[in-house]
């Protein structure tokens, strides 16, 4: 138990919920750089054999972060992350895109007053990113 | 094509520089919806003890991916850029990012495996400040889909 900030192992973080819609896709395209049509035009997609368009597996990976950066406060804290990018996330061509939903529980303190934080990220209730982990810095 | 083990190891050239922006900082940023003013505002990023506004997490992929893709274009590696999907990412951060860094990246291969008819190829970029201070070690495994 981390007295000073009352975590300990299983602690949990408070849940985010996160929309992404295409124009986000298309957002974030321009902003990282990778522009695959996979993440923008349907046609190509299902030509590769995707439901249709996905998101950007890099881009899920930021969204579910920042539960970790809303949780510390200090993105700065986010000492390591990692993720296996398991399911892609379909975003329908529609106002309301795909849900996200992350939670996080604390799985380890560790030395030097960091911990390792797990996440459970999900999209229309199943898993999409594995063995998503960040250790942290805590306050 | 089966990978060969023996490119396990093996280093290519540092990049070209990349210089970070405050403006390419900020527009990341919003694109991934990460709105702290460390990001964003100069003067709160220094209030929070950083020389200038700093990078989201994730950033670091921007320079590190197209380094890791040096492998892709590796004749001896050989994997299919078109069947290529990024398996799992990892990034060790030794202190954030931030504008004013002229990054170089140095990709070696960690690791090369064939897994059912699967390409696994574990390319690890050393991003690398102009004085040789360590940034971030950026982990990608790329998987390159067998033909079914």
């Amino acid at each position: 138990m981390n007295a000073d900030v009352g975590i300990d192992v299983g602690t949990e973080l408070p849940e985010q919920v996160v929309r992404i819609t295409r124009a986000d896709l298309v957002r974030y395209a321009g902003a990282s750089g990778d522009f695959n049509p996979i993440h923008w035009n349907e046609r190509v997609a299902r030509e590769v054999g995707l439901p249709g368009v996905i998101a950007h597996g890099m881009f899920t990976m930021a969204l579910a972060g920042r539960a970790v950066t809303a949780w510390t406060g200090d993105p700065a804290a986010l000492l390591e992350y990692q993720v296996r990018f398991g399911r892609p996330v379909v975003v329908p061509d529609d106002e309301d895109g795909a849900e996200l939903t992350v939670r996080g529980r604390v799985a380890a303190l560790l030395d030097g007053g960091r911990a390792r934080v797990d996440l459970t990220v999900t999209s229309a209730g199943e898993k999409v990113l594995s063995l998503a982990r960040v250790v942290v810095r805590l306050p | 094509m089966a990978l060969d083990r023996e490119l396990v190891g093996r280093s290519y050239p540092p990049s070209a520089v990349y210089e970070v922006g405050r403006a390419k900082i900020a527009e990341f940023a919003t694109a991934v919806g990460a709105l702290d003013p460390v990001h964003l505002d100069v003067d709160a990023a220094r209030a929070a003890g950083h020389p200038d506004v700093i990078a989201p997490p994730t950033f670091a992929i921007v320079v590190s991916l197209e380094a890791a893709f040096v492998v892709l274009s590796d004749p001896e590696v050989g994997l299919d850029y078109s069947r290529v999907v990024h398996g799992e990412q990892k990034f060790v951060h030794h202190r954030p990012i931030r504008a004013g860094d002229r990054l170089v990246a140095t990709t070696t291969i960690d690791a090369a495996r064939s897994v059912a008819g699967n390409d696994l190829l574990t390319a690890r970029v050393e991003l690398v400040g102009e004085d040789g201070d360590a940034v971030c070690t950026a982990i990608s495994m790329l998987v390159a889909r067998g033909v079914s």
